[in-house]
């Protein structure tokens, strides 16, 4: 009988611990973060949101929050799992937060429609749905500084003139290595496209997710084909895999370029020497040199108030959780200077977003000048499609490879354009924007 | 004292036959019903529909599906995932061609196509057996899954490789897309699930479930008797196959609202399988005692700590709670390894006699 007793005890816990779930946050601007620093891409997942989480923090520390009012910051752990994320979107929902940050493409996908009726902004930083680049069609959703398409395009820039001029790509084989998902095949049509414009062969080497960690049948037909030029759309385990096949067929590293994603510190340090001059786009500088990163030191994690280890500090996917975090920070700042108002709503946000310039000038003021490429978001376009540079490893630590390279505006708008326009119609009953532009 | 049978006479056949042949039950059922109907969708939050509640139903569907297989017919299977994804995909592209149709007709349909595909699949479970089975409903998962990702009609060439749900109604008021409330989109699934389990109980009460069961405990033995091993088999893999497309349709488009491919991986397919695993095979309300443990326990482990001001990491919450889970299923299964439902069954029996055990 004891049993049954322990078992109905149990069972009176959970309904009362989830009819209590959700609770509304006391006084503040509230701030989730969905974490993943569990799960097959913890690895990723752990250094992102430790910068983001220790700037806020900071802020809150060295300012007391944004203009007068103390930031809440609460992780949301996801495991980069859809069935999680959907349970932290309706955890956080009540507690009124300003911006959700949802960091995987699949949880984002799923938010987009939501975002809208909610009332609540998603900032997916170079992440989630390309195509939601388009204020027009997507209010609510904002992913700057730059989507995959810019970034496939920035690639091409990068090997046409490495190659002595774009048009010199004429009759070249460029391949591309992805994960075998949404996210990996995002760059297909924009590369189709280029691959049209300017005369190169475009070679596909798809990775199925389950093979990740098993890429030899597609870096045997790499050694076959030999591609001028490789891209790597690929993410967690799949990056370190990859450089390290590269390196063992002797693929000349420099013209293995991976994108924002596929450049953590982990991702090329297994490959050892072999990774020595992988090239990875980045947005973000890497290092403490950077009066923002040494606040963040001496203000929160000297104190013991972060969750990173200090010699972590710094590394490339950190700082680019740090990025992110100010790109919140100057939203929320920019939202209470249009509205007016100390404590700011999802609709202030949305706002602010969208209104967002940060030039030069603030940079330097925020302590990170040259820490990243000017941003200005605007209200029918929602990434700014900025520049990125080429981050390069030097068997150590992630270097500055390259000048900021823009991407190829003309050829990714349209694109956006009518991709966007493709998601409105397939989603009958998409709405139609009526927030109203601020100026 | 309260719950025992003296007193209840049964003057005709169909009342001795009944699947609930005890008053105290049929109050139950009915007190049951009457709390996941009218008082969760008035007093709960959205939380506890939208997180819980929804999930929970759309998963003990599944589980019944798949219950209907393993536990019924004895087939082990590790294809539900993907026989999920074949529903949740067959009702978008209907959808699509057909929007004018009401959805809830697609997502019942859409189970016909699930069904079809089970059937293909489950023809190899007349030759082979056991552990051989599951090898073979292996394939159909990597299969599908491999099609749901590489070929681009299913999911209608669009640019984001995954499906998308479009505003659907019922009687003017949307019940699929994001201007759906929690509350309709929770009586839909309340709705489907009651009807599907109904039609569940029914079915392993009468013939073809005996047929199954026969199946099941001696396939040589039934076959003797004069049960076609072939038929019953491939109508065992085409039910539960249409389960398991319903609830993969729900799980698209009344809970998730977009899908990548990658959520019907062969992950789904072992939470599934530990569902009914733990709840009990062959037992209808093991489903739901199963969904209920691998599904809401999570769940409550990870905000109850903070409800009761204990501050603790997201990550920690997370380790913790794999650590609790993998304990419980250990002792679950030591203390009763029929599971749950086996668990429920002695617990009644023990209540009968209660207060004067003899």
């Amino acid at each position: 009988m004891r049993l049954y007793g322990a078992l109905i005890g149990a069972a009176v816990a959970a309904a009362t611990g989830l009819s209590l779930a959700p609770a509304s946050a006391a006084d503040g601007i509230y701030v989730p973060l969905f974490a993943y620093r569990t799960g097959p891409f913890a690895g990723s997942g752990t250094p992102i949101v430790n910068g983001m989480a220790d700037y806020l923090n900071m802020l809150n520390e060295r300012d007391g929050g944004i203009g007068g009012v103390k930031l809440i910051v609460e992780e949301c752990e996801t495991a980069y799992d859809t069935k999680k994320g959907v349970e932290c979107y309706e955890q956080v929902k009540s507690k009124n937060p300003v911006v959700i940050n949802p960091y995987s493409t699949g949880i984002t996908l799923q938010i987009i429609p939501k975002a809208a009726v909610d009332k609540i902004p998603i900032l997916s930083m170079a992440y989630g749905l390309s195509a939601s680049a388009d204020g027009t069609t997507f209010p609510w959703v904002f992913n700057p500084p730059a989507t995959y398409w810019d970034g496939a395009s920035m690639f091409v820039r990068y090997a046409g003139e490495k190659e002595g001029g774009m048009a010199k790509l004429k009759g070249k084989k460029i391949g591309l290595v992805y994960l075998d998902a949404p996210y990996g095949k995002e760059p297909i049509p924009l590369l189709e496209a280029l691959a049209k414009d300017y005369g190169f062969e475009l070679k596909l080497y798809p990775v199925p997710a389950a093979e990740m960690q098993n890429q030899s049948s597609q870096w045997l037909n790499i050694r076959r084909d030999r591609p001028d030029w490789i891209y790597l759309q690929g993410f967690g385990s799949m990056n370190p895999t990859a450089v390290k096949e590269a390196a063992k067929i002797n693929y000349p590293m420099d013209h293995l370029i991976g994108n924002w994603w596929a450049g953590g510190d982990d991702d090329a340090r297994p490959a050892g020497d072999g990774a020595k001059g992988y090239l990875s786009l980045d947005f973000n500088q890497v290092g403490t040199n950077f009066p923002v990163i040494q606040d963040i030191l001496k203000y929160v994690v000297d104190k013991g108030k972060s969750q990173t280890p200090k010699d972590r500090v710094g590394e490339n996917l950190y700082n680019r959780g740090v990025l992110n975090s100010m790109i919140i920070a100057e939203g929320i700042r920019n939202a209470q200077k249009v509205s007016g108002k100390k404590q700011i709503t999802g609709e202030d946000m949305r706002r602010g977003l969208e209104t967002l310039t940060v030039n030069e000038a603030r940079l330097k003021e925020m302590g990170a000048a040259g820490f990243a490429a000017p941003m200005k978001v605007t209200c029918k376009d929602h990434n700014g499609h900025n520049a990125a540079y080429m981050a390069k490893w030097d068997g150590k630590k992630w270097t500055k490879g390259s000048d900021w390279i823009q991407p190829i505006k003309d050829k990714v708008e349209p694109l956006i354009e009518s991709s966007a326009k493709e998601y409105s119609t397939a989603n009958a009953g998409w709405p139609k924007r009526d927030e109203k532009c601020d100026m | 004292m309260f719950y025992r049978e003296a007193g209840q006479y049964k003057t005709t056949y169909a009342a001795d036959l009944a699947v609930f042949p005890l008053r105290q039950d049929r109050i139950g059922i009915a007190v049951i019903i009457f709390i996941a109907a009218v008082i969760i969708p008035y007093f709960g939050s959205g939380f506890l529909i939208q997180a819980v509640m929804i999930p929970f139903l759309i998963f003990s569907l599944a589980a019944i599906g798949l219950n209907l297989l393993t536990g019924y017919t004895g087939l082990l299977s590790l294809g539900t995932g993907a026989f999920m994804g074949v529903g949740a995909y067959a009702c978008y592209k209907l959808t699509t061609y057909f929007p004018d149709v009401n959805i809830i007709i697609w997502v019942i349909a859409s189970g016909f196509f699930s069904a079809a595909i089970g059937v293909l699949f489950g023809l190899p479970s007349l030759r082979i057996k056991g552990f051989y089975l599951a090898v073979a409903t292996l394939a159909a998962q990597f299969f599908l899954s491999w099609c749901f990702i590489r070929q681009p009609w299913f999911y209608n060439y669009n640019a984001s490789g995954a499906i998308e749900v479009p505003t659907r109604t019922l009687f003017g008021i949307p019940i699929t897309g994001a201007t759906a409330t929690d509350n309709t989109r929770y009586y839909v699934v309340l709705v489907i699930v009651i009807a599907m389990t109904w039609l569940a109980s029914n079915l392993v009460h009468g013939r073809i479930g005996r047929m199954w069961m026969a199946v099941r405990d001696m396939d040589l033995a039934a076959e003797l008797i004069g049960i076609r091993l072939l038929r019953t088999k491939l109508l065992a893999f085409a039910v539960s196959s249409f389960y398991c497309g319903v609830a993969g349709a729900l799980l698209v488009f009344l809970w998730y609202g977009g899908a990548e491919p990658a959520v019907f991986d062969v992950n789904l397919s072992f939470f599934i399988l530990f569902m009914i695993i733990i709840g009990g095979l062959g037992s209808l309300i093991g489903s739901y005692f199963g969904a209920a443990l691998i599904f809401i326990l999570p769940i409550v482990l990870r905000y109850l700590p903070p409800r009761f001001g204990i501050p603790v990491q997201s990550a920690t919450v997370e380790h913790v709670q794999f650590m609790i889970i993998g304990a419980l299923i250990v002792f679950f299964l030591i203390v009763e390894p029929n599971g749950l439902a086996r668990l429920w069954q002695v617990a009644k029996q023990k209540l009968r006699v209660w207060p004067f055990p003899y």
